[in-house]
């Protein structure tokens, strides 16, 4: 299994489209860092101006903790397209190159096969992931050192900078988990289809479609939003409040692990008994 | 000595939505041979090589590759087949050697090195083993296409329309490394090929289908000669030759005259006796041209 896994990740890293999603991250870490260099008080002054009349802000207020968090906000819609990408051409990419009949005529079962591309996409997403917040963060602290970190949602958090970097790790952490199920999402449209573009327009439009209705559509669809799982995408900021919602973070996990688990299922139950006419 | 069957399709049928792909089909492939699997386009060829290969699953039937059913025991079977199927498809972006690689690690080939090595001088693309896929030519794909098929030193390999997309030399080629395989390597080939000249040429046995079905199975040379084969003739004057075979026995193998040429339908054993008429008519003949195609042999065939 080793074996195949290396394989894949070698396929996936000797092909240009990989390198797209570190390039759009990188050039959009860069961009918006230069961007607070250069007009950061007047952004923030902007952000902060209701404020400014209940809190007296001072110190470092534009820093490492706060461009990261920026650029997650700004990001975590753009990281689903980048993954699939790469995820949604493992089995698509095969299919449409012919090369699926080379690899299927060889002495390996199916299920490994799948199994290794999924690990492979699955790292990736990794990867990419840990790109994204590790250049944000390194970035933003070469150019503006640290401080602490300013979180306004429904109740405003002001999280001092010793208290601040685990929870980008816990962030982290659940990222992967919610990017598991975009990547599983993809693989699974992947392996329904016999050209890359499908998976890639069909993840992007699956959660952009269901974001759009869980929001515009609340009186249609009201009771099942709490089950889906684009609700949660953005749910890694749970980590930056005071004190943590347990019991919305648990469902959260409980709804990603379930539909990896149904996405995965279906797509070795499917692949498995696919006729490979491509 | 009995020969142990290598590939043996028992009542085989694949059904689609609304579409039979293939119909009850029969045949077997022994060892040592070079089977050709003759159809038309559409004939339900590369459905059923896929099927042999596990890629789709028949409907009913059984297929029984080197003694095990390939549906059940498809991984200890496939690791003793080589297979190219319709167009040899490799990552481009690769290059040969990488691709055979990949495929030789998937295959749990030992001393690949040494192996790649040996694939690729056999098929003549040692030198050009470190370019990329993408810059090969059609021949050069097709060549590399049989190099991975003897990555694993396969017992029986199976090659669909290898030719295909070939120049006349290129053919030349591709038949005589079929037969080189065959004979120094003691490898069992199944070629699909709507070509029957193609067939005639390298196979020693062979099945022919037509709508998913077997029209006819068996020795190539004992299947051709005892048809109809179409000649062509040029002769000093084609339409006094034609004049002359209609008031003739041989009237009844006269199908006209085609670009210049007089055609006849005829057996082979009686092409002798036809020269001996023409020569003792005092009729010049400057060429004799089998012309066979497959849908004139089916025509033979059913007559």
């Amino acid at each position: 299994m080793i074996k195949l896994i290396q394989i894949e990740l070698y396929k996936i890293f000797r092909k240009p489209r990989t390198y797209i999603g570190f390039g759009a991250i990188a050039f959009i870490v860069i961009v918006v860092n230069l961007g607070f260099l250069f007009e950061g008080e007047q952004l923030l002054g902007f952000l902060l101006d209701s404020l400014k009349d209940k809190f007296l802000l001072s110190g470092n207020l534009i820093n490492a903790y706060t461009m990261t968090f920026v650029i997650l906000n700004s990001l975590w819609i753009h990281l689903p397209i980048l993954i699939s990408i790469t995820a949604g051409d493992m089995i698509s990419g095969e299919a449409n190159n012919g090369t699926f009949r080379l690899l299927l005529t060889r002495p390996i079962s199916r299920s490994k096969l799948l199994a290794a591309k999924f690990f492979s996409a699955w790292i990736y997403t990794v990867l990419l992931l840990l790109f994204m917040i590790s250049l944000s963060l390194i970035i933003g602290y070469l150019m503006f050192g640290v401080g602490d970190l300013i979180v306004i949602k429904s109740t405003i958090s002001i999280l001092s900078s010793d208290d601040t970097l685990w929870r980008f790790g816990y962030a982290t952490l659940y990222g992967i988990l919610s990017m598991t199920t975009v990547t599983s999402l993809s693989f699974l449209l992947s392996s329904l289809s016999e050209n890359s573009i499908g998976p890639i327009v069909g993840t992007f439009a699956i959660i952009v479609g269901l974001t759009i209705v869980s929001t515009l559509g609340y009186a249609l669809i009201g009771p099942a939003i709490p089950y889906l799982f684009t609700t949660y995408l953005p749910s890694w900021d749970l980590f930056f409040t005071m004190e943590f919602d347990v019991a919305k973070l648990t469902h959260a996990i409980y709804v990603n692990l379930a539909y990896t688990i149904a996405f995965i299922t279906f797509t070795f139950y499917y692949f498995k008994n696919k006729d490979i006419l491509s | 000595m009995k020969k142990e069957v290598f590939l043996e399709f028992d009542h085989v049928s694949k059904q689609y939505k609304d579409f039979l792909a293939v119909n009850d089909l029969s045949f077997k492939v022994y060892e040592g041979d070079i089977f050709g699997f003759l159809g038309p386009n559409g004939a339900g060829k590369s459905t059923s090589i896929r099927m042999t290969l596990s890629l789709i699953k028949p409907t009913s039937g059984n297929i029984t590759l080197l003694g095990k059913n390939i549906v059940n025991e498809r991984e200890e079977t496939l690791a003793q087949v080589g297979a190219l199927i319709e167009k040899p498809d490799f990552y481009p972006y690769l290059t040969a050697q990488k691709n055979l690689e990949i495929l030789g690690k998937i295959s749990g080939v030992g001393n690949l090195t040494a192996k790649i090595d040996e694939v690729l001088e056999l098929v003549g693309l040692t030198e050009r083993r470190e370019s990329k896929v993408k810059t090969y030519s059609q021949g050069m794909k097709q060549r590399l296409g049989i190099a991975q098929t003897l990555l694993h030193d396969p017992k029986l390999i199976i090659l669909d329309e290898p030719a295909n997309g070939l120049d006349p030399q290129g053919q030349v080629d591709m038949r005589e490394l079929i037969v080189r395989i065959n004979k120094e390597r003691g490898i069992t080939v199944i070629i699909s090929s709507h070509i029957l000249n193609e067939v005639e040429q390298i196979c020693n046995r062979m099945v022919i289908i037509n709508k998913g079905k077997s029209m006819v199975e068996g020795n190539v040379s004992e299947l051709l000669t005892g048809s109809r084969m179409k000649v062509s003739y040029v002769t000093d004057d084609n339409q006094r030759t034609l004049e002359l075979l209609a008031n003739s026995d041989f009237k009844q193998f006269v199908t006209g005259i085609e670009k210049e040429k007089l055609t006849l339908l005829i057996e082979h054993e009686n092409i002798p006796e036809l020269n001996n008429f023409l020569s003792n008519e005092g009729v010049k003949v400057y060429s004799i041209e089998p012309i066979r195609s497959l849908e004139e042999y089916f025509i033979s065939m059913t007559k």
